[in-house]
């Protein structure tokens, strides 16, 4: 019994002897709580949470602070066990949520859990928001209460944004990037804020980094803090009850918090548990594939609550920008904060309180309107719907792909893929530099070598600085007899330049160039036509002799002196850039004009400079370009010399031409296989389309003759037998990365197929030959396979129109339409420097290989950045007949 | 007496209230045990799948050509390298064995991690057996156990000669114990 001075609390008896209403295992239980209690006060605080007032008793109404306390704890939940297998970093990011979504155990699952959490949390902020306005519980004394749930609801927004950039998928790296402008819209300081949220200039690791850190451990302290004062104040104000209660001093008999409220607290959480389980187990959020920076297709679109935003910003140009970003969300924001100060009467019905009600209702509309409307403008818009459809397909298309580790290859930290985001500013000036003054003419981009000039890879390391730099001023006699000439440039554009040699080889070297303005006297004399002559690829015996005159021999003289000829070759026959004459054939002058001075993008992506020179200049270097009769041998792959399982390959039928007898060698021998082989071609043939899809022949040649960019691959089983040159196909060693060559990521059926393809091609190595005919129909130019052994034919058809039919017409429109011909070439013949020619190597494939590479690029299409090629079936259809249908041709 | 019948009908009526307390307490705990059990499930199953999930295992190395130890007297040291799968990455492992020659005179490649408490084991030419550096095991040219703490012998590995390459399949073993007992 309670006694007056008793010091046990509740009045309970501390005798559990006396207690004899009581069963067994209650009685121990409660002996247990009471040791407890003693030692901790439990009881009194069981009783204060539980025990809560509130006027008017319990109602639905007041659930969603308490639902959005459970969704908080629930993500803090998914989000630790996202973290378990998360690695924030721009190399692996991509691969670790991969390994979440696609093998670990229930990780789609979780993961989905978390994304629909975070949007099932901006839904009850905003259903709370809405309770607590309407109802005006803000009043009486909870103007602190209201501003710390206004804080909170700001750091909600800010975990959505951070929690964004994660995956490092496409649309991730894409809406960091546009929301990282947004913020450099701020006066004076949104440029430093800019680079401070990304960590530098651009978006990287170390943008990653931050992101990671501010929403796992930042932004979720700062809402624990604010949730332990918002629920501080809450109790201390006391619950406001129903519209009808006064605020300040309530009059209607409150009702414990505990069982009612608690009961329909827990429903309403149950409720939320329910539906985010269902929709993540039904349809779980899908990974799209890794940031592709240099992808200028994609169009960025934010998580569905920032819509109204994005929507807004399409209003605002130029200076006025500040007033959306800056002027009115401010003003909103601020407003929203001091709402409990703007609406101050104690008046709580809605319908007494016009202003209020009515201003938060037409925000509130127009929020909703800009975001529905953003929405259907998306869909209106039938190129952007498209793109967005296709970004759809092509995220559901990279979920559906099975795993792929992330292969480390010691020495570079590249994946398989696309190269990585963050660049040394110097090596990209370096490289720049590399770039405007041709030096990849002879040495190769990338410093790979070339017949004319050796590899630049690792020079670094033989050379230090101060000796590179002046071997570069004053070539050696062996550099001065193969024409280097001497470097001129600047000191800062040399130590950049030695910066970018000495990371050749390694990923770094991949930082996009950043160009200078570099004005026409910075390029030496790359040297005549007669230098170039001298193992160019472009055969000496086919350099056309330009016809002369004053204007042209001015023109000619500009040619040369702004290095145009250490890519475009001498006498634009063409080299590591097209040929000049068909590029131009099409052109008028003044459209000349403009994309000498502006390079478009696929030219400025092959390193093409901006052609800075007088308009007089300008003017004859054109007629000099107009004399030029370059014959179309610029190639980057042997599309036409070589069709070598010419048995095997009855899908050749439909799109071989019968050799006309134009030139002495175009035979069509059956291959003469010997026995081994002869057993194996069906084998080889299915390795052959392996060898194809998988990009082989861009740099390889098509049957391995080899170009300049790759080695050929004839004899390369003898070279490393058994299972030695899978290993290398697996892991590439040093000096194949540095030529770019990716690890080969096939199955092991495949494997074994491309393998046994690979020891099919012949025995000899392939010997460089020259020019193969005299003819006008033109030659070959790349170095070409003379058969010596099994299955090598060299087969020259000439460039016969072949009549298409009314699909692959549809075809070539949608071909030109989408501008494929800018990388592929003319008709997707013969290529460019972006990209290989579709004859004789995509033109071959079988449709529903064709079909397949287009859905699914291989990894050498996505580092040339093709862009996506996801269309309907019967677009595809139509495309593949017309690319099937272009001839292979010299 | 009454004292006694007043704290009765206290009792009773505080037992009613406990009684409707616990009911819903009950409800609730079965509700939210309920739900707790759905979503602990994965999480579980999450949180363990590296315990269980099956990692295929590594694949044959090469060590040599069979010629080169042919002549050999002594364990040779060799390094050979494999992929393996660690979590969502490929690596590309580097391991030494040693390739001696068994009792028999067959050839045998050792695992040159110690099978004591895994250190590495290096075969000192001029007293002619392994030694380890750690705990002084002293083991023969074929990988018997001489003398010191390791339980068992070096471990052999799975050897084959395919195309006259000597192959072997590395595997890790359990440390410390009498009987080699494969890892992965």
């Amino acid at each position: 019994m309670p006694r007056e001075g008793d010091t046990v609390p509740n009045g309970q008896d501390d005798k559990p002897e006396l207690d004899t209403t009581s069963a067994g295992p209650r009685n121990f239980l409660g002996s247990l709580v009471q040791w407890l209690d003693k030692r901790t006060g439990v009881h009194a605080i069981m009783k204060e949470s539980l025990d809560e007032p509130i006027p008017g008793g319990a109602r639905l109404a007041y659930v969603f602070g308490s639902g959005l306390l459970f969704l908080f704890i629930s993500q803090i939940i998914t989000g630790i066990c996202l973290a378990l297998y998360y690695v924030p970093s721009a190399e692996t990011a991509h691969t670790s949520v991969a390994y979440i979504t696609k093998e670990v155990a229930a990780g789609a699952f979780l993961r989905s859990l978390h994304y629909y959490g975070s949007s099932a949390m901006i839904v009850v902020l905003a259903l709370h928001f809405l309770q607590t306005f309407l109802y005006g519980s803000f009043k009486g004394r909870r103007e602190l209460l209201w501003i710390s749930g206004a804080v909170l609801s700001l750091l909600v927004l800010g975990m959505g944004f951070t929690g964004y950039l994660l995956p490092w998928d496409q649309k991730a790296y894409f809406a960091t990037a546009v929301g990282t402008n947004i913020v450099g819209e701020i006066p004076l300081i949104g440029n430093w804020l800019t680079r401070l949220l990304r960590g530098g200039d651009t978006i990287g690791t170390l943008t990653l980094s931050r992101f990671y850190v501010a929403h796992v451990f930042l932004i979720p302290a700062a809402i624990l803090l604010f949730i332990g004062a918002h629920i501080v104040l809450f109790r201390k104000a006391g619950p406001a009850g129903p519209i009808e209660e006064d605020p300040i001093t309530p009059k209607l008999a409150p009702e414990g918090f505990y069982p009612r409220q608690v009961l329909m607290d827990m429903a309403f959480a149950l409720l939320i548990m329910m539906g985010l389980g269902i929709l993540a187990y039904f349809h779980p959020m899908s990974l799209g594939p890794i940031a592709d920076p240099s992808n200028t297709q994609f169009l960025p679109r934010p998580e569905w609550y920032y819509l109204s935003m994005f929507e807004w910003l399409k209003y605002w140009e130029g200076s006025w920008v500040v007033v959306a970003v800056v002027v009115v969300p401010g003003i909103l924001a601020v407003l929203f904060f001091l709402l409990p100060f703007l609406d101050r009467s104690l008046e709580r019905r809605p319908w007494r309180r016009p202003i209020p009600v009515l201003s938060v209702a037409i925000v509130l509309a127009g929020v909703l309107y800009l975001g529905i409307k953003s929405h259907m403008d998306d869909q209106r818009d039938p190129s952007v719907a498209a793109q967005l459809a296709a970004q759809e397909q092509e995220e559901k298309a990279y979920s559906a792909k099975p795993f792929e580790p992330y292969v480390e290859s010691p020495g570079g930290t590249v994946p398989s893929g696309v190269a990585s985001v963050s660049a040394n500013p110097l090596v990209a000036q370096g490289r720049g530099v590399f770039e405007a003054h041709g030096c990849a003419g002879c040495h190769g981009v990338g410093g790979v070598g070339t017949p004319i000039a050796a590899a630049l890879v690792g020079i670094a390391a033989k050379l230090p600085g101060d000796q590179l730099v002046s071997l570069l001023r004053h070539p050696n006699a062996q550099m001065v007899a193969g024409h280097m000439p001497s470097v001129d440039a600047s000191s800062a554009d040399m130590s950049a330049l030695v910066a970018y040699i000495t990371v050749l080889g390694t990923p770094a070297a991949n930082a996009p160039a950043s160009h200078a303005v570099v004005s026409p006297d910075a390029f030496p004399g790359h040297g005549t036509a007669e230098t170039r002559s001298n193992g160019t690829i472009g055969s000496a015996k086919d350099i056309a002799v330009a016809e002369s005159s004053k204007a042209t021999e001015a023109g000619k003289e500009v040619f040369e002196q702004n290095g145009c000829v250490a890519c475009h070759g001498a006498a634009g026959i063409g080299g590591r850039a097209p040929a000049i004459e068909p590029l131009i054939a099409g052109r008028t002058d003044s459209q000349l004009s403009i994309t000498l001075r502006a390079p478009n993008a696929k030219m400025k992506a092959g390193g093409m400079q901006p052609v800075l020179v007088s308009e007089a200049q300008l003017t004859s270097l054109e007629a000099y370009l107009r004399t030029l009769k370059g014959s179309t041998t610029a190639k980057l792959t042997p599309a036409s010399s070589t069709d070598s399982t010419a048995t095997a390959k009855s899908d050749m039928t439909a799109t071989s031409a019968p050799a006309k007898g134009s030139s002495p060698q175009s035979s069509q021998q059956p291959s003469s296989m010997t026995g081994p082989m002869a057993g194996q071609t069906v084998k080889t043939n299915a390795g052959q389309e392996v060898y194809v899809s998988q990009g082989c022949a861009a740099c390889h040649g098509v049957s391995g003759v080899g170009t300049h960019f790759a080695p050929a691959l004839i004899g390369v089983s003898n070279k490393f037998p058994g299972d030695a040159l899978a290993t290398l196909l697996h892991h590439p060693d040093a000096k194949m990365r540095s030529g770019g060559m990716p690890p080969v990521t096939t199955n092991p059926a495949e494997m074994q197929q491309l393998l046994l393809y690979l020891a099919s091609l012949g025995t000899t190595p392939a010997a460089v030959t020259t020019a193969q005919t005299k003819a006008g129909t033109g030659s070959t130019a790349t170095p070409a396979t003379v058969p010596s052994g099994a299955g090598q034919v060299a087969v020259s058809r000439p460039a016969k129109a072949v009549p298409l039919s009314s699909d692959a017409m549809r075809g070539q429109q949608i071909f030109n339409r989408n501008s494929c011909q800018t990388c592929h070439g003319e008709g997707g013949m013969n290529g460019t420097v972006a990209a290989p020619g579709l004859a004789g190597t995509a033109s071959l494939l079988p449709a529903s290989t064709l079909e397949n590479l287009l859905r699914h690029h291989s990894t050498q299409m996505q580092k040339g950045n093709m862009p996506s090629t996801n269309m309907n079936a019967k677009d595809m259809a139509a495309l593949i007949a017309f690319i099937r249908s272009i001839p292979a041709t010299p | 007496m009454d004292g006694h019948s007043s704290t009765q009908v206290v009792d009773v009526r505080q037992n009613l209230v406990l009684s409707r307390r616990s009911f819903l307490g009950a409800l609730l705990c079965i509700g939210s045990a309920g739900m707790g059990a759905i979503l602990a499930v994965p999480v579980l199953r999450y949180i363990l799948y590296p315990l269980y999930s099956k990692v295929a295992g590594t694949e044959w190395s090469d060590v040599g050509d069979e010629s080169e130890f042919v002549a050999g007297k002594e364990p040779v040291r060799k390094t050979i390298t494999f992929t393996q799968r660690d979590g969502w990455r490929e690596v590309v492992s580097a391991q030494s064995v040693y390739v001696s020659r068994g009792s028999n005179g067959e050839l045998v490649v050792l695992s040159a991690i110690c099978p004591h408490l895994g250190c590495s084991v290096s075969w000192q030419a001029g007293q002619e057996k392994f030694i380890c550096p750690c705990h002084g095991g002293e083991f023969k040219a074929d990988g018997l156990h001489i003398l010191g703490p390791p339980p068992r012998a070096m471990d052999r590995l799975p050897t084959q000669v395919r195309d006259g390459k000597l192959r072997v399949h590395f595997e890790y073993f359990r440390s410390n114990v009498p009987n080699q007992e494969k890892i992965s």
